[in-house]
């Protein structure tokens, strides 16, 4: 998130109001002057009632836009991919999100990602969300503290949703809870603190390694990419992978899913410029057409390997191209936006069709393939095609992204990469130890074979009988 | 009483029922069935992972009928089932030895 201020010419708004002292021209020249300046004063408080106002519309809508892309977008995309019997649980698994990370970031998330100026983690300042009003923050100064903090929250309860991807079919709902606890708590809040925090050492304004990550690239793609691969990878196979066939069982729900998700992600990328003004636009273009090349060069591959473009593959290549564009959305103009799609759909479908087969894991719903490739080629390719004339960062006039004529930043966003790669590496090896011990992570092999709706949550998704 | 049991493609399903009401035939129970003979399945691709799929699916066409009756029910099925190509399906003809309506006991052809 980056802080973007729009200036209003206070010149232009003064003329268009009409003057209410016409007894003024009587007055002594020192009531005239003070006359004036409390005018000016009125209207210095009314172009920033107007443009608050502005911003925080436009901010609400986002965070709503964005909670969407969790429930029902993520939720029916994963959800249509699962055999039947796992549809209820994979989309529970997303709701479930929806309800704790709400009330972990009301008590302390909040102010552990975004509270205090530490390098690494916020601090306990913001906790119970102390002091997080009507007033702006500094984070977002045109928008009431409280919905920059709404809005920060819907990011996170995307993110470890994202992760349920990797796991899908086999993973127990308690060990699910367990686990994104303590995963939102450990890997989410440091990162988010880190690249986004006042005082953090990945701030792309004020940071030792200034990394540029417009809407999540880092935070939320590859936090939770990587972490998935690390699930994956601990879990094992699901019973039966890959002999056995496991198509998708309503590709129509995941078809509904993804083309919400792409709505919902004009709030998440247009929404992170924290106001209404011409950032937002930019990066609403951008994310836009990120998706649109990205559905493109993934159905071109697919096209080529297999002869037939198929709609699951269409909408895999929009999301792994919204993936792409999230880091960069608000640094790129439309133009590098197509290219940065068009190497994402192409670049993911490759790790989905041909790297996981190589390896053999079975990241079940390719939440790797997908948000760990697309997040890590979007946090490169936004140092590769950062513009100042899109968004001047480091300040007027300075460079910013390689083509740009600043090829150190792709060095700053390889540090973002690194370390966003190391710390969900480290972070999910930890707390799968910990889950395991207490509640255990995976479903008994029966109780796999016989289907999660039934034995995690004792229903069905598909009651034939009724 | 003999059962006539059509195995058929279901894009012909709806012109066998209209040719056999047409005929004068009054009831038959329909099931969505999967399977194969002779007919080789496809290949379906998600995300690269390849399935082959060779239980296709098939509507099961079943009348049972007074033996007079068959001839033409079968005549009939073959005329508008027909497509030429392999998968069309298979006619079973079984004999029936009793027939009973549940609403008021009648039994035999009666019951049909």
């Amino acid at each position: 998130m980056v802080l973007a201020f729009t200036v209003v010419p206070l010149g232009a708004q003064q003329s268009a109001v009409p003057s209410s002292a016409p007894a003024a021209n009587n007055a002594a020249p020192q009531d005239n002057s003070k006359a004036v300046a409390d005018k000016l004063a009125d209207l210095d408080r009314r172009v920033t009632a107007a443009q608050s106002s502005g911003d925080n519309a436009w901010m609400l809508v986002s965070a709503a836009l964005v909670l969407m892309m969790t429930g029902p977008g993520l939720a029916l995309f994963y959800g249509g991919l699962v055999r039947r019997k796992n549809t209820l649980a994979i989309m529970m698994q997303s709701f479930a999100m929806m309800a704790l990370i709400t009330v972990l970031w009301a008590l302390v998330g909040y102010s552990l990602a975004f509270g205090g100026s530490g390098k690494v983690i916020g601090d306990f300042g913001y906790a119970f969300l102390r002091g997080v009003g009507a007033d702006p923050s500094n984070y977002a100064p045109t928008v009431p503290h409280l919905t920059f903090m709404v809005y920060q929250l819907m990011f996170a309860v995307i993110t470890p949703a994202l992760i349920t991807g990797a796991t899908a079919e086999r993973m127990k709902f308690s060990g699910t809870v367990l686990f994104m606890t303590l995963w939102f708590l450990i890997v989410y809040a440091p990162l988010a603190h880190m690249v986004w925090g006042n005082g953090g050492f990945l701030n792309a304004s004020s940071g030792k390694f200034p990394c540029l990550d417009f809407a999540g690239g880092t935070v939320v793609h590859i936090s939770s990419g990587v972490s998935a691969l690390v699930c994956a990878l601990y879990m094992g196979k699901r019973v039966g992978f890959p002999k056995q066939p496991m198509p998708p069982h309503s590709l129509v729900l995941s078809f509904i899913g993804a083309c919400m998700l792409w709505v919902g992600w004009f709030g998440f990328n247009a929404g992170s410029a924290l106001a209404a003004g011409s950032l937002a636009s930019s990066a609403f273009v951008a994310t836009h057409f990120g998706a649109a090349a990205a559905a493109l060069s993934w159905s071109v591959a697919e096209w080529i390997k297999n002869g037939k473009a198929s709609a699951l593959g269409a909408i895999s290549g929009a999301v792994a191209g919204l993936v792409a564009i999230t880091p960069a959305a608000g640094f790129v103009g439309p133009m590098p936006a197509l290219v940065i799609g068009l190497a994402a759909g192409a670049f993911c479908y490759f790790m989905v069709t041909r790297v996981k087969a190589i390896f053999g894991y079975d990241d079940a719903l390719d939440a790797f393939g997908v948000h760990g490739a697309g997040g890590t080629i979007g946090a490169l390719l936004t140092g590769v095609f950062a513009q100042q004339i899109v968004n001047p960062i480091f300040g007027a006039g300075k460079s910013v992204g390689g083509l740009d004529g600043h090829w150190g930043q792709v060095g700053n966003q390889l540090v973002g990469i690194v370390i966003a790669w190391a710390f969900a590496l480290v972070g999910t090896i930890v707390i799968l130890k910990i889950t395991d011990l207490a509640t255990g992570f995976r479903v008994p092999e029966e109780h796999e074979v016989e289907g999660l709706d039934i034995t995690q949550h004792g229903e069905e998704a598909y009651y034939l009988e009724s | 009483m003999m059962k006539v049991e059509a195995i058929i493609q279901p894009s012909r399903f709806e012109s066998v029922k209209d040719a056999l009401r047409e005929a004068g035939i009054e009831g038959m129970t329909v099931t969505e069935v999967r399977g194969h003979g002779r007919q080789k399945g496809h290949t379906e691709v998600y995300r690269g992972r390849e399935y082959t799929v060779d239980l296709l699916p098939k509507i099961k066409l079943e009348v049972v009928l007074p033996d007079k009756l068959v001839d033409l029910v079968v005549d009939t099925i073959l005329k508008t089932a027909k497509t030429g190509k392999i998968g069309d399906g298979k006619i079973f003809l079984t004999r029936v030895d009793e027939a009973i309506r549940i609403r008021n006991e009648e039994r035999g052809e009666s019951a049909l």
